[in-house]
């Protein structure tokens, strides 16, 4: 039913298609290191070839109770349940930073249990609700 | 449905059945604009900032949808050449471009007090800004480019290749870790919106969805005219 122009054209567009999905992939997941906006705690944990030196970025939430604050600086654990980095920064931090909450701290890496941040941006997950209902929420599970 | 957009068809697209569409817009956007501005309640930590969601939420998802249209549009087009499909694509073009500007425009707006940050270079707002790229791509093709076959087949191109780009949007923050937030509204499971706040977002989509409608088949109707008009100069 289609002429041979139009099947030539149709054969052409799938290889096309092919070939540039693989492309992209390969690119993409040789990149994904810096595709990545932040590491978790556990993949700085696997890591081996990790620079202390280069700024990079760890996120995860921040450890309920691990908040200490003194006159200029702050420290908190940051967690993914798994394992934990404890993070220090003096400066201001977003208001939507806080204990139980998502983070992303960038900065340097002391060590791998001690991060020395320069900038801390809240993250916040895809749960949306009025006050009301976490409220109700927290009595429930109380 | 389909059949509408065929050249003949669409020249009888009369102001009555856009004034009608008009009507219906401005009484959707009415109530979603109250619903969602005082109606709906404040997020439990982001407080009012939430109610930018309304706006930023509906014009990624018609940004990403006028792409996906223009990219179905190139492919038939490369492959039957059939003249109205790039006028499709022509008219949809500066619309979704508008849209993904806004989207990362008011990203920008909403993170600065959530996150602490304008902008940041994560996977998400990266993949959403060479969207908007692609946009304007496509649109200087047809700006630049004065010979009609060849600007029709390089914004094609364009076109195809730009839809790579749109899986990557979508599931970049499921690939990899981002500082933006993964979808709330899935296929698979329950939203993690609260129904007061659906509510008033799927209203404010429905209302930017028959905006589009209206601007796209106004334009279509222009590029239509104006492709007659040539054609006809052509011939003499």
């Amino acid at each position: 039913m289609l002429s041979r122009k139009v099947k030539s054209r149709i054969y052409f567009l799938i290889i096309f298609f092919i070939l540039v999905s693989l492309i992209i992939f390969l690119t993409l997941k040789s990149l994904e290191e810096n595709v990545v906006y932040f590491f978790s705690p556990s993949e700085i944990y696997n890591k081996a070839d990790i620079s202390f030196d280069k700024k990079i970025r760890v996120g995860g939430l921040v450890k309920i109770d691990s908040i200490k604050k003194n006159n200029t600086s702050i420290n908190f654990i940051i967690t993914d349940l798994k394992k934990e980095i404890v993070v220090s920064y003096s400066g201001l931090v977003p208001n939507l930073f806080s204990e139980g909450k998502g983070v992303v701290a960038e900065g340097k890496l002391k060590d791998k249990k001690y991060f020395i941040a320069e900038k801390i941006l809240a993250k916040h997950d895809e749960n949306y609700m009025p006050p009301e209902v976490t409220k109700a929420l927290e009595n429930s599970n109380n | 449905m389909f059949k509408k957009l065929f050249p003949n068809k669409i020249l009888s697209l009369t102001n009555k059945t856009i004034n009608s569409l008009v009507l219906f817009l401005v009484i959707v956007l009415i109530v979603g604009l109250i619903y969602s501005l005082l109606l709906s309640p404040p997020d439990y930590i982001q407080g009012d900032s939430v109610r930018i969601m309304y706006v930023h939420v509906p014009s990624s998802f018609i940004a990403l949808g006028c792409f996906g249209l223009i990219g179905l549009a190139s492919i038939i087009n490369l492959i039957f050449k059939i003249k109205f499909m790039p006028m499709i694509g022509k008219s949809l073009a500066p619309l979704g471009c508008v849209f993904s500007l806004i989207s990362i425009v008011t990203g920008a707006f909403w993170g600065k007090p959530t996150w602490g940050t304008w902008w940041v270079w994560d996977a998400r707002l990266t993949s959403m800004l060479i969207l908007f790229f692609f946009y304007i791509a496509y649109i200087a093709t047809w700006f630049f480019i004065k010979n009609f076959e060849k600007a029709n087949k390089t914004s094609s191109i364009v076109g195809i290749v730009g839809v790579f780009n749109l899986p990557v949007i979508k599931y970049s923050v499921d690939w990899w870790n981002t500082l933006h937030q993964p979808s709330s509204i899935t296929l698979t499971s329950a939203p993690t919106i609260h129904y007061s706040m659906l509510t008033p977002l799927i209203i404010m989509f429905v209302g930017m969805t028959i905006y589009s409608l209206i601007i796209f088949l106004m334009k279509y109707k222009t590029e239509i005219i104006k492709l007659k008009i040539n054609k006809k100069k052509d011939f003499k």
